[in-house]
């Protein structure tokens, strides 16, 4: 185990941010277009070496969705940034008509998602962002476990054709991913191998899933930790073989728990491999102002929540077996 | 409750300078330049023109303020604190985990603060509240009114102009909207994010009663709103003009103050631009005697 260090700290916003300019100087039809957030967001990063590609709209975020849907019509590759609430929750309708169903190539991204926004509140935390725009036929949407993995799968999101959601957080977060390893959009990574039990989390989750699997190791138990940074198409193949090779899931994740990755995993599991599943989510509730971290553990979505959770679902895991046996 | 004369006014206008300034240094997060610019339109509202009782805040017979940018609460707290809706003391837990504080204001009856109404926060949706709110008591025929804060910035949304457009087709004049007008926003000073002008021409095209004023003059706010009262056939609204961060040298008509709180210095240096008043602050730092 240990196989993942804590790099530095930093954000994933960063990551994006950066990443466009990378991808500006590549692509002369990257256009974006900013709600008054720029600074926040890291657009400002584009705006600032590319201004003549660049759009304010103020802060007007369903005009922010149709102006990105006509420059698609025009060919260019629009990306609509704001926080992740007032970019899929306010033009929620601009979304479903103008870039779902008329499967349009604008890729809506993110940041300040999730309750690690901290002391804004429950009005500026994102917490159903990924069931909102998961329910969109021909969306996709991706949410990065920290800032290396951020820069590669804006680079993929903007090379793939078609509507796109990717979520970004506000905070400084760990990170540990690989500047080398592959990135496929649909492709789940398996971070640790282990055969009792796995953790499939996405975003800051995957981090406290990777301390709560070391954590779990000194206690005996061999846990498995999947990164499933695409929610959407979610790797059918990755969950089927992990309920069958650990026939225990923990999913994680700083969202609600109604309609997330955590639903979109049971989708899976019961129409292919049932097994036991706990969630690690905000349990149907706002939230509230506080720091990141203060919040993360109030609300039970940090390595601790999460160790929990896996204690419960091996728990079950025995006693289901059991019950089984007991019937035949 | 009584209301305070115009001298006292300006005075409670530099007690909530202050105490937006120590609420801020306290929470190390939060937004100070809007807030700082509208210490005197709050005096105002809370000490002078609204009918309220703030030990009962939910009093049948009360004025309702809606808070549309809900970012500026800071001043909003500390206005509805002085007036007695809740204990001084409560200011220093702004944005504090399971504080009635929250970062952007909730109504009492979820997580917030007695005296908030409805939720704000999210940019552009308090006007068509403080329609709808209108609208109710007009059919009740009440004396109430209305009164409704939106920032400049604010005005992007296109909400704010469907509100508009409703306030003016049903002739909603028991409504005073005001517009702080500071120029500023996030990104940068609002005619560089988005134009606004011509201003009062829109809202005039738009079928409102139209007053400007000196948001720092009280005397003109006062008398901006009693005409607003005078108005019985169309919904009027103020455009105060305002610089933010007002009254403080480094913050004054600067947007990068729009969200952010002031160190211990800079609160230091701003506290000594704004002398007590006689209504005292509601904490004292160990570095204030030095
Ligand atoms: C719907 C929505 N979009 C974006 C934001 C982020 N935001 C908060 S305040 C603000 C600027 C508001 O400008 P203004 O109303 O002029 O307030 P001021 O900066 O003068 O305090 C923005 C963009 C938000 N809170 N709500
Ligand atoms: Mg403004």
């Amino acid at each position: 185990m240990a196989k993942y260090k804590l790099k530095e700290m930093k954000a994933t916003r960063l990551g994006f941010g950066e990443a466009l300019v990378e991808i500006g100087h590549q692509n002369p039809n990257l256009v974006v277009i900013g709600a008054d957030v720029t600074g926040s967001v890291r657009t400002d990063l584009f705006k600032n070496a590319f201004p003549e590609r660049f759009f304010s709209v103020g802060i007007a975020e369903q005009d922010m969705i149709g102006t990105a849907a006509g420059l698609a019509v025009a060919g260019k590759v629009p990306v609509a940034s704001t926080y992740g609430e007032f970019a899929t929750g306010r033009p929620y309708d601009q979304i479903r008509q103008s870039v779902a169903y008329s499967k349009l190539n604008v890729k809506i991204c993110a940041s300040h998602c999730g309750i690690t926004v901290g002391p804004d509140g429950a009005t500026h935390q994102a917490l159903e962002d990924i069931a909102l725009m998961r329910v969109l036929p021909n969306m996709i949407v991706l949410s990065p476990s920290d800032y290396i993995e951020a820069k590669k799968m804006i680079k993929a999101v903007i090379n793939y054709n078609g509507p796109a959601y990717v979520r970004f957080f506000r905070d400084n977060t760990p990170v540990f991913n690989d500047e080398n390893a592959p990135f496929e959009i649909g492709k789940s990574i398996e971070l640790i191998d282990g055969n009792d039990v796995t953790i499939i989390a996405c975003g800051i989750q995957v981090w406290e899933s990777i301390l709560a699997a070391e954590e779990l190791s000194t206690e005996g138990v061999s846990v498995r930790v999947i990164n499933m940074h695409t929610i959407k198409p979610i790797d059918k193949n990755g969950i089927i073989k992990a309920a069958k090779e650990t026939g225990a899931i923990v999913t994680a994740e700083d969202h609600q728990i109604h309609g997330g990755l955590g639903s979109a995993v049971a989708e899976v599991l019961t129409q292919n491999y049932p097994v036991p599943q706990e969630f690690v989510a905000i349990k149907d509730k706002f939230g509230e102002s506080g720091n990141g971290i203060e919040l993360m553990k109030y609300y039970g979505i940090s390595k601790d929540g999460i160790v929990d959770a896996v204690k419960k679902v091996l728990r079950r895991k025995s006693t289901e077996k059991m019950e089984l046996k007991y019937e035949k | 409750m009584e209301k305070l004369n115009i001298e006292k006014l300006y005075e409670m206008a530099r007690q909530l300078r202050r105490d937006v300034i120590k609420m801020l240094v306290i929470s190390k997060s939060g937004h100070s330049g809007g807030p700082i610019g509208l210490a005197e339109i709050f005096s105002a509202l809370y000490f002078n023109v609204l009918n309220i009782d703030p030990k009962n805040p939910k009093w049948v017979e009360r004025d309702y303020f809606f808070l549309s940018a809900g970012h500026l609460a800071p001043v909003w707290y500390t206005a509805l604190a002085r007036a007695g809706y809740f204990p001084l003391d409560e200011l220093a837990t702004l944005r504090k985990l399971h504080s009635r504080l929250q970062g952007h204001p909730a109504p009492a009856h979820t997580h917030g603060a007695p005296g908030i109404e409805v939720a704000s926060g999210s940019l552009g949706q308090g006007l068509s509240i403080a329609v709808g709110c209108a609208l109710g008591l007009r059919l009740d025929a009440k004396k109430n009114r209305v009164y409704v804060l939106l920032g400049d910035g604010e005005l992007n949304e296109g909400q704010i102009w469907e509100a508009a457009m409703t306030a003016a087709h049903h002739r909603v004049s028991n409504l005073t909207a005001i517009v702080d007008r500071n120029d500023c926003q996030i990104d940068n000073y609002t005619h560089v994010v988005m134009n606004l002008e011509p201003l009062v021409d829109k809202w005039k095209a738009f079928g409102w009663n139209v007053i400007e004023c000196n948001g720092h003059s009280i005397e003109e706010f006062l008398d901006s709103v009693e005409k607003s009262k005078q108005c019985k056939d169309k919904p009027s609204v103020i455009i105060a003009k305002t610089f933010m961060g007002n009254n403080i040298s480094f913050m004054h008509n600067n947007y990068k103050w729009h969200g952010v709180p002031p160190n211990e210095e800079q609160a230091r240096q701003a506290l000594s631009e704004l002398s007590p008043t006689s209504f005292g602050d509601f904490i004292k730092f160990d570095w204030e005697n030095n």
